[in-house]
């Protein structure tokens, strides 16, 4: 089975200034179909970079990148916005929603570009509304949301088009417990139907959902291992009521 | 323990079954079961110390229960307890002193030990995610004590990621 995302000693060199200021240095990664993984480090440590670069939001300054067995990291900036539609949903930490249309329009027309019939987008539309508890807010502008709720917009709308692979970078880093405790239900439950997911996060909550942790340090990767699973603790672990 | 014992007496005599079912129910299956054999050797050392009093109540083919109230020495102990600002939590510490003083010695690489540690703390919060998700959200007090661990599981988890930072 192809991986879902390859990277081949994969660099990013920013030349803004006098000084070239290396981001990420030669990160070799695979994510499998149905992994969740979650990318972890101080800032500067060149996550939100990666994730970008899997996109096609940011260009590479060598290596290779592939999804689904493809080579991309050659692509065109059309070819990407291509791709893009048919297989990737990302949550940025700042939502990037259409001003002027309303909520539910946000989150349907995804799935419209990505070739979807409207009874179908519509459906999904529905659906994934309703799971993160935004089914009375479909009609409004997503000005007149809370950031809260743009959030859980944006999560929405990244997962319309049900895409083969979910980037997120900081998806909670807006979220109260009360509105985290939705998105988290929502992306266990996509993972368990197998949804792909690579998160960049430094909430623990988020990051404990994922199968595996890969964690970053000055452009390179200094962990790669799996959460172990325990189910037998209680909060007493950590708070002990003396 | 004792204060937790007091303060349930204060509600009403009981004896120390019940108060291991009062604490249970108090705090849900988000908190260790309390052991009942402590719960009897604190309640002799309260009644030795003059803060509860026992009396024995006859059981028809049973041996006697003992029921404790609170003595007028054990309220005003407890209401000092309440009155008292407390102290802060306990920083673990243990793991700061193995991350500065083993590389020293040369037996351990610190980002390997933080690498380590950060993969321990999000298994705890992975197992605390699901304590959540099992607990009801009325049920207010293990709902608040579990997000209560979450929140020092995440301080620890930063402080972490500043170890990393600065020593690694």
């Amino acid at each position: 089975m192809n991986a879902v995302v390859r990277t081949v000693n994969l660099v990013k060199i920013y030349q803004d200034g006098a000084v070239p200021v290396p981001a990420v240095r030669g990160v070799d990664l695979q994510v499998q179909p149905g992994e969740f993984v979650a990318v972890m480090g101080p800032s500067g440590s060149g996550k939100s970079t990666l994730v970008h670069m899997l996109g096609g939001l940011d260009t590479r300054t060598s290596g290779e990148i592939w999804l689904d067995g493809k080579r991309v990291d050659t692509l065109s900036e059309s070819a990407w916005a291509l791709l893009r539609r048919k297989k990737i949903g990302f949550v940025f930490q700042f939502f990037n929603l259409v001003a002027n249309m309303t909520v539910g329009d946000n989150v349907e027309l995804p799935a419209l570009l990505s070739g979807a019939s409207p009874k179908v987008a519509r459906r999904r539309r529905e659906s994934l509304l309703a799971a993160l508890n935004l089914t009375d807010r479909a009609d409004a502008a997503p000005a007149q949301l809370s950031g809260g709720e743009q959030q859980r917009v944006a999560l929405a709308r990244a997962l319309a088009n049900e895409p083969a692979l979910l980037l997120a970078d900081e998806p909670t880093g807006n979220l109260d417990s009360r509105n985290t405790r939705d998105v988290l239900r929502l992306l266990g439950d996509v993972h368990k139907d197998g949804q792909t997911i690579v998160m960049v996060t430094h909430d623990a909550r988020v990051a404990s959902l994922a199968d595996r942790v890969v964690s970053l340090f000055d452009g390179e990767i200094v962990d790669d291992g799996r959460i172990t699973r325990r189910r037998t603790g209680t909060a007493g672990e950590v708070i002990d009521l003396r | 323990m004792r204060l937790h014992l007091l303060a349930l007496l204060a509600k009403e005599p009981a004896h120390g079954y019940e108060l291991k079912q009062a604490l249970e129910q108090t705090f849900g299956s988000a908190y260790p079961s309390p052991n009942i054999g402590q719960i009897y050797v604190t309640l002799g050392r309260l009644e030795k110390d003059g803060l509860v009093r026992a009396v024995d109540v006859e059981q028809s083919n049973r041996p006697n229960k003992k029921v404790y109230y609170l003595t007028a020495k054990g309220r005003e102990v407890l209401e000092i307890w309440v009155d008292e600002p407390t102290e802060g939590p306990r920083v673990r510490d243990e793991f700061f002193m193995k991350l500065v003083l083993a590389p020293l010695t040369g037996i351990a690489d610190r980002m390997a030990l933080i690498s380590r540690q950060r993969r321990h703390y999000l298994s705890l919060m992975s197992d605390l995610n699901e304590l959540l998700s099992r607990t009801p959200p009325a049920d207010r007090v293990a709902t608040l004590l579990i997000e209560g661990a979450m929140l020092h599981l995440q301080a620890d988890l930063d402080w972490l990621e500043r170890c990393q930072e600065d020593l690694a």
